[in-house]
């Protein structure tokens, strides 16, 4: 119903006009072969998100676009807390601030090429994955108040990485705004030795190389060459970041029908951002953004020890850290005047344009890092946000590839075993996952990322700077 | 020994009547329990939540966790017993393989019986994240059974 109302209205991007109880557009970025493929329920989604009270401008899905809960897996919305706007558990989503940080090495490809299965083996015993793994690092009830507040900050004061390390990471490390009190003991529990620990799924820790540079200029900027090593953590905010998201979602549910909020699906739960159980969610949920920059911070320390375990000469430094499943409260220009917006951003990365105030000095000209990550046998790629993005998605774009197979279909199709025989032969190492878990998330499961990257590209929310490609890849 | 861990596993798979399955949703797995009650429905729904990570008859029930959760709604109650589940599997460090389930005035009491992850033995594939109210519906079905089902995320 929604797919024949699509308009194309610009650069890989199409508007339905709303209809029914929408009170925006939905946007939808993507090429035709893209849009074409999308399910019915992802324009569903989108269009029940631009129904929620106080949204603005419109209801966004970028090019990597699927079926999510509520909203859908690559939407954007942002709500206006002085016009009765919401804030939304199932907006964020369950992994509240997954992510990925990218690092240099220091090192290039033909460096590491006869130690690369040694590399392989060190870094999966350093790095805690998979179910039941522990980490390291325990926490006691009385410092997880401490990480939830701090985030990285806290974790580099604990000793894992760098001061310098904090500006290369989304809010220097540090979200505002956190308030642990609201996070429940339940929530706290689960992360007491879960801190710097990989999770499962699609989450993962990569040992890349770029293999392609699209921007010379910008790639320096980023201190990026074609050849250079790179490493790629994936995670969010493990268990702790789960329940929070499990509690808030009860909560705003039995919210959302007393405030008379109509939800067409559960999952799109949602309170008024002035209300109480609105302004405790976001404040736990600052917390587990905390958390999980806290974990990546921890991981890339973990990672550094194993790189120079093997290769002293290596110097691992923080190229960025992105969040891709959030809700912030931002400054954006709607109608010509600057308001304070929240934000959700789910299953999409910020891609704030060049002069941004929140990025360091060096990356002023160039614009945000964006971080894609792909599967354990395709490419990642780096690109950096626009200008032209701050008003046409309130300054987001895509997060990754997104499935395009049931894990059920995956594993009727593929088997564990034979997905790695099949990447070793393309070089690719893989490490630490079960036989099923692997073949869950085989390559052939997962659309094509390079046409997402570059449908991003001609909508103009990025631009693309460098493509890297796997050489290891530790999975939980 | 060995005799010992076999009767478990048996009775964790006999305990209870109906079946469970795994149904498809594109990104993640979907999970029901069908049972001639809703308590049993509820079980077999939390055996295929299990089954999302290990096969559960790798599963010992050799340890015993109660679990009590408070909601009106039926389906509010099955999304709030599995979060329950992911909680104690995660602060515990453990995978359950059998259930008993006690419906009482708004909620339910129930024992899940298991063990503490072993990677070598459980090879476990995926964690689960939430219990979902997509997918959710707590119903009787044509030929009478319960039938208790939402998608889980990975």
């Amino acid at each position: 119903m929604y797919a024949e109302r699509l308009q194309k209205t610009g650069d890989a991007q199409w508007t339905i006009a709303p209809i029914g109880k929408m009170q925006v557009p939905v946007v939808i970025y993507a090429d035709e072969e893209l849009v074409r493929a999308m399910e019915e329920q992802v324009f569903q989604q989108a269009a029940n998100v631009a129904g929620l009270p106080g949204i603005v401008n419109a209801s966004y899905a970028m090019p990597d676009a699927h079926w999510g809960y509520g909203f859908p897996i690559g939407g954007v919305a942002a709500f206006d807390p002085d016009a009765g706007g919401v804030i939304s558990a199932g907006g964020v989503g369950f992994d509240i601030s997954c992510g990925v940080r990218a690092v240099r090495t220091g090192l290039t490809a033909d460096a590491i090429e006869d130690n690369k299965p040694e590399l392989a083996d060190v870094l999966a015993r350093k790095i805690p994955a998979g179910v039941g793994s522990r980490g390291k690092v325990k926490v006691s009830a009385a410092e997880i108040d401490d990480m939830l507040v701090g985030g990285a900050e806290w974790a580099v004061e604990q000793g894992y990485g760098s001061r310098a390390d904090l500006d290369y990471v989304e809010e220097n490390g540090k979200m505002a705004g956190a308030e642990p009190r609201y996070v429940s003991d339940h929530a706290k529990q689960r992360q007491e030795s879960e801190v710097g620990t990989l999770g499962s799924g699609n989450h993962y820790l990569e040992v890349q190389r770029v293999t392609a540079v699209y921007r010379d200029d910008i790639a320096k900027v980023l201190g990026v060459a074609l050849n250079d090593i790179i490493l790629m953590i994936h995670c969010g905010s493990r268990g702790l970041g789960h329940q929070i998201a499990t509690d808030y979602l009860a909560r705003m549910i039995k919210t959302a029908q007393q405030e008379s909020i109509e939800l067409p699906e559960k999952e799109l739960a949602c309170a008024p951002i002035t209300s109480d159980v609105g302004r405790q969610y976001y404040g736990a949920m600052c917390a587990g953004i905390n958390c999980a920059l806290a974990n990546r911070q921890v991981m890339m320390h973990l990672a550094r020890e194993a790189f120079a375990q093997i290769y002293p000469r290596s110097n691992l430094t923080l190229l960025y850290d992105v969040s891709h499943n959030t809700c912030k409260v931002e400054e954006h220009v709607v109608d010509g005047r600057k308001k304070k917006l929240y934000v959700h951003r789910k299953g999409a990365t910020r891609a704030f344009g060049p002069g941004d105030p929140s990025l360091p000095e060096d990356l002023k000209p160039v614009g945000q890092p964006v971080l894609i990550g792909g599967t354990m046998g395709t490419a990642s790629y780096i690109l950096t946000g626009t200008e032209e993005a701050m008003h046409l998605s309130f300054g987001s774009c895509c997060h990754g590839a997104g499935r395009s197979m049931s894990r059920s279909q995956a594993t009727k199709r593929w088997k564990g075993k034979d997905v790695v025989m099949h990447l070793a032969q393309k070089g690719i190492l893989i490490r630490g996952a079960s036989p099923r878990g692997i073949a869950e998330e085989a390559p052939g499961a997962y659309k094509d990322v390079t046409a997402v990257v570059d449908a991003t590209e001609t909508a103009h929310l990025a631009k693309k700077v460098a493509r890297l490609e796997p050489l290891i890849c530790v999975k939980g | 020994m060995a005799a010992f861990l076999d009767l478990s596993v048996r009775s964790g798979t006999c305990m209870t009547r109906g079946h469970w399955e795994h149904f498809s949703h594109p990104s993640d797995i979907g999970i029901r329990g069908v049972a001639p009650t809703k308590a049993e429905a509820f079980a077999q729904a939390a055996m295929a939540l299990t089954a999302v990570i290990t096969d559960p008859q790798k599963v010992e029930s050799r340890q015993v966790v109660d679990i009590t959760c408070r909601e009106d709604d039926d389906d509010m109650l099955l999304v709030a017993w599995l979060s329950s589940l992911l909680y104690e599997m995660d602060a515990r460090n453990m995978l359950f393989s059998r259930f008993e389930i006690e419906l009482i005035e708004g909620g339910l009491n129930a024992r899940a019986w298991g063990e503490p992850v072993d990677v070598e033995k459980h090879e476990p594939a995926v964690e689960v994240k939430a219990a979902t109210y997509a997918g959710l519906e707590v119903g009787r079905d044509n030929e009478g059974n319960w039938v208790a089902q939402c998608v889980v995320d990975v």
